[in-house]
Formats: C-alpha cells, sequence, structure tokens
C-alpha cells in the first residue's frame, strides 16, 4: 500500500492505468466516441436539437434490449427505435393539436420505459447499470468492435455530407430552392444522432448521452465565430473530457460517466466565464476584427 | 385588369408566368386561381395583407408545394427544372436568419455556389471569382471576413443579395427587403435592382410597405389569396384597388404614411 503512494509520479499517474488492457480500451473507446459525439454536437447545437438529442438517445433504449435478446447487433435494434420514435413524434404532431415539446417528452418517456419493463421482463445477461449508466472501463471486445464500426459509419457521413448539412442548419429554405433534399439531410442528421447514441451508451450510458451530443458543441460555439473551428474545437474538449474522465474515474473510483460528462461541463463554465468574445468575463472593448 | 400586361409581354420572355394557380394545405385554401404574367427584366412588388398568401405564392415559386391545380413556369421552364438549374434565389427577411450562427459574410455568400460545385462542395476558382465579384458588387468586400452576426441590419440584406448573384439566379424572391435597412444599403438596392433589370432578372419583392413599392417597382401584384390585379404600378395603385387589397381600409398613398401598418393603428 504504502509502495503504490511512494512511487506516484505525475508521470506514473498517466502511464500506469495504461499497463491493464481494460484501461487502454476504455481510453480508445471513449475517446473515440467522445471525439465522434463532438462532431456531431455541433450540428445538435446549432440546429437547436437538444431535446431531439435527448429524445432519440432515450427511445433506443428498447431497441437495444429487443437487440440483444435476439442476439442481433444492438446498434440495427436501436436505430430502428431511434428513427421510428422521430417518425412518431412527426406523426403525433402532425395529427393532433399538441405543441411538439410535449410530444417530443411524451414519446421518448414512453419509449424509455418500454425500455425498462423489457428488461426487468425479457431473461438475459443485460445489465441495466450498464446501459443507464454506460461502463467504459468493463467494455467487452466484442462491444467495442461494434462500437468502432458505428463510429466510422457516422464520421464518414458527417464528413461527406458536412457542407450540406451545415446549409441545412443555417438556412434550410436556401439548401432547398436550389434542389439541394432537405428532407433527405433531415433523417440522415436523425440516423446519424441514433448511431452516435447507441455508441455513446457504451461510454456515459443513455441518460447521460445528450451531454455528450450538445456539451462540446456548446462549449465551441462560445469560442468561435468560425463553423470550421467549432468542429475541431468541439472534438478536442470532447476527446480531452472523455480521457481526463476516466483517468479521474480509475484513480479515485468514481463512476466513468459520470466523471466523462463532469469534466465536459466543467470545460463549459470555463467558456461561459473566460471565452475571449462571449464570455461572461471577457475584457471590455473587444471587437470583431 | 388581371389581362392588363398581356399587350406588353407578348413576344417578349416571361420571367414568371401563373396559370390559375390553386394552393391548400389540407383542406385549407392559401391561394386559387391566380394567374399573372411577369416578363423577364421588371422590378414587380407583391402585395398583400399577412396571410394573403405572398409566402405561398414564394413557395410555390420555389417548388416547396405543388399546386393542386394551375401551372406555374419560370423562364419558360417547369418549377423543378428551375430548382435544379437554381434560377430561383430566395433572399429572407433579417428576422428569418439565424444571427449567431458561426459563419462569415463570404461563407453564406459561397452558399449560393452550393447548387454548382460538387458533391462535397469544395469552391473552384471559379467559384471564388464568382464570390468576390458578387461581394463587390453589394459593397461588402472590405467586410467579407466578419462573421455574420457582427453585421447591421442592411449589411445582412446585401450579403444575401450577393449569394443571389453568387448564384447566377435570374429569379429573385425577396421577402421584405425595406425592413431596417439603412439608406446606404436602400440606394445600392435601387441601384442594383436597375442593373439586375438590364441584365434581364426578374425581382419580385413581398412587403406590405407601400411606399417603397411606389418609388423602388415597375409592376405590382395585388394578391388576397389571388391576384387581385397586377400591371404597371402608376395604374394599378389606385385607392379601390388597395381597398380591396387590404380588405375595407383604403391607405391613401399621397399623406406620407410609409406602410400599410400604419392605417391599422
Amino acid at each position: 500500500m504504502n509502495d503504490l503512494f511512494i512511487n506516484v509520479t505525475p508521470l506514473s499517474l498517466i502511464l500506469e492505468p495504461l499497463t491493464h488492457e481494460f484501461m487502454r480500451r476504455a481510453l480508445i473507446v471513449s475517446a473515440l466516441v467522445g471525439g465522434v459525439c463532438g462532431l456531431l454536437s455541433c450540428y445538435m447545437t446549432l440546429k437547436g436539437w437538444a431535446l431531439m438529442g435527448d429524445a432519440v438517445s432515450h427511445a433506443v433504449m428498447p431497441g437495444v434490449v429487443v437487440a440483444y435478446a435476439l442476439g442481433i447487433p444492438f446498434s440495427i435494434g436501436a436505430f430502428v427505435f431511434g428513427v421510428g420514435s422521430v417518425a412518431l413524434i412527426g406523426f403525433i404532431k402532425q395529427k393532433s393539436r399538441i405543441k411538439e415539446d410535449t410530444v417530443i417528452g411524451l414519446v421518448f418517456t414512453g419509449f424509455f420505459a418500454l425500455g425498462l419493463v423489457l428488461v426487468s421482463k425479457i431473461k438475459s445477461n443485460i445489465d441495466l447499470m450498464h446501459i443507464l449508466f454506460g461502463s467504459p472501463l468493463g467494455i467487452s471486445s466484442s462491444d467495442v468492435q461494434q462500437t468502432l464500426i458505428i463510429l466510422a459509419v457516422v464520421v464518414a457521413i458527417l464528413l461527406f455530407f458536412r457542407r450540406d448539412l451545415m446549409l441545412y442548419c443555417f438556412d434550410a429554405t436556401h439548401a432547398r430552392s436550389i434542389g439541394i433534399n432537405t428532407g433527405m439531410l433531415h433523417y440522415l442528421l436523425l440516423s446519424v444522432l441514433s448511431l452516435a447514441a447507441v455508441a455513446g451508451l457504451q461510454t456515459v450510458g443513455i441518460i447521460l448521452v445528450v451531454a455528450m451530443l450538445i456539451t462540446p458543441g456548446a462549449t465551441a460555439y462560445l469560442l468561435t465565430d468560425r463553423f470550421d473551428r467549432m468542429t475541431y474545437l468541439a472534438i478536442i474538449s470532447s476527446v480531452t473530457s472523455s480521457i481526463i474522465g476516466v483517468y479521474i474515474s480509475y484513480w479515485s473510483d468514481i463512476e466513468t460517466g459520470g466523471s466523462i460528462v463532469l469534466v465536459q461541463t466543467i470545460i463549459f463554465l470555463f467558456a461561459f466565464l473566460f471565452a475571449p468574445r462571449y464570455g461572461i468575463l471577457k475584457s471590455h472593448g473587444s471587437t470583431h476584427l | 385588369m388581371k389581362n392588363s400586361l398581356n399587350s406588353h409581354t407578348r413576344g417578349e420572355l416571361l420571367g414568371i408566368e401563373a396559370h390559375e394557380v390553386c394552393v391548400d394545405y389540407n383542406g385549407t385554401v392559401a391561394l386559387y386561381d391566380a394567374s399573372l404574367q411577369l416578363k423577364a427584366g421588371s422590378i414587380c412588388g407583391l402585395v398583400g395583407m399577412n396571410g394573403a398568401g405572398k409566402s405561398t405564392f414564394f413557395k410555390a415559386l420555389m417548388g416547396f408545394i405543388r399546386p393542386s391545380t394551375g401551372t406555374i413556369r419560370i423562364n419558360g421552364s417547369s418549377v423543378s427544372k428551375a430548382q435544379r438549374d437554381q434560377i430561383v434565389a430566395y433572399v429572407p427577411q433579417n428576422e428569418g436568419i439565424d444571427c449567431s450562427f458561426p459563419v462569415s459574410v463570404w461563407d453564406v455568400v459561397m452558399m449560393g455556389r452550393y447548387g454548382s460545385m460538387n458533391f462535397l462542395r469544395i469552391p473552384r476558382e471559379s467559384d471564388r471569382q464568382a464570390v468576390w465579384h458578387a461581394l463587390e458588387r453589394v459593397e461588402l468586400l472590405e467586410l467579407r471576413s466578419r462573421p455574420i452576426g457582427a453585421l447591421s441590419g442592411g449589411q445582412r440584406k446585401r450579403a444575401f443579395l450577393a449569394r443571389a448573384i453568387a448564384q447566377r439566379a435570374s429569379v429573385l424572391l425577396l421577402d421584405e427587403p425595406f425592413s431596417g435597412v439603412d439608406v446606404r444599403t436602400e440606394k445600392l438596392m435601387s441601384e442594383l435592382f436597375l442593373q439586375f433589370r438590364n441584365e434581364s432578372r426578374t425581382i419580385l419583392i413581398s412587403t406590405h410597405d407601400l411606399s417603397h413599392v411606389r418609388d423602388f417597382c415597375d409592376l405590382v401584384v395585388l394578391i388576397n389569396k389571388t391576384v387581385l390585379a397586377y400591371g404597371e404600378t402608376s395604374e394599378i395603385f389606385t385607392k379601390e384597388n388597395l381597398t380591396m387589397t387590404f380588405g375595407g381600409m383604403p391607405p391613401d398613398l399621397l399623406s406620407g404614411a410609409t406602410s400599410s401598418e400604419d392605417y391599422f393603428q
């Protein structure tokens, strides 16, 4: 016990955890999930889809449970339920007089409740806590594989369509008037959101995944007026939060998902206070030149 | 009254042609039996109250909604072909833009080129030249790297006009272009509109600002769920026509009031 404290140096704080296979795996997965969710979070915050992100991430829950029970990849189940929930939201909104935010709240809690019921009823080795709160330190190698595939698909789509998606978020009317298929972009962004929600579920769990999908974007938004720079900053802050969060979780034996999201929130608060132009403590007389 | 333009337009290229257009949203009629012909190279005011169908007509011209009956032709071709060829550009009103979006003036004008770029939207030299040239015309070249949110209302309006120029659109739909603009922008816009007319572009200005229509537009279209009247501004801007358009409240153009809104207070 004493040896541990004697030998602790800043470098060993970083290197010692890397001797464990599970920690290397957790760091890589968390950093990659963080980076991809960070990129997506720019579109979510600019499009004003925070509530939609929350809804979709909760709505994937029954999909994950059903997929596990059927032995198919959980990403497929999550995808079906994620996109299905959005379609249902659109349908109810169109066919009733209920306001959209009410419909969103109603549908995602309904789906989430269905997921909870299914978990308790379907005999399987699904750990509810794993789904709700994530457990990157205990992630299996098949889950790692699947998560990496999901992330690759999401990144490919986001990079391929990044200009069109940016235009869609900024001025959908113009996009449509020059013949860009905005309906397709809408569903593309929703699909990517569903996939990212399943990936994020691995690291921070369903309940906190929405933080991965909005906080880095919100932080970056306070720091720049350029879209490209915003994506870089969001990715950097998100990856950094994931890595620091996993380390803190390891050394102080705290819950990993909470640790990652808390670091993200602290970085956001720093931006909120000290951002050069948009921080509340910004130096006076800053201009747009 | 409705067909007063036929004599002028015969033998000339038609910029916008609508024939008995009806639009309904799930059974609610937004526009019925709307017909008009506007020759290319005209500056035309589209005047009507809120809910009179101005934005519905714009949406039909942009191909966002399909008329339940009737036809629309733009520069002689169908709306969907016009859309593919990026013939129609929409210049939004300032309230319709997210001013805090992290894009520069240059980025916004470059969006006018997206339709002509390849799939990844990587600008070529010709795209950059088109953007540069458009920014020059609206006198925003020095402000090109500013974020869009740092511009004044008038400058922002000019940035979106530049986007339409960069798009090389020949039909421009402008939504309340005169609201919240400074004197310099207004002067520049009037010069640009005259240049556009000489370039045979068709400019359709949706507004309820009557004094600007009188000063800027050669033609005017009065609508209230249908085309009530259209033609030369001087002929159409009569007290009875405007009374009909604004539902019994006769706006007096000579009283110096600046917009129809003044009559409803």
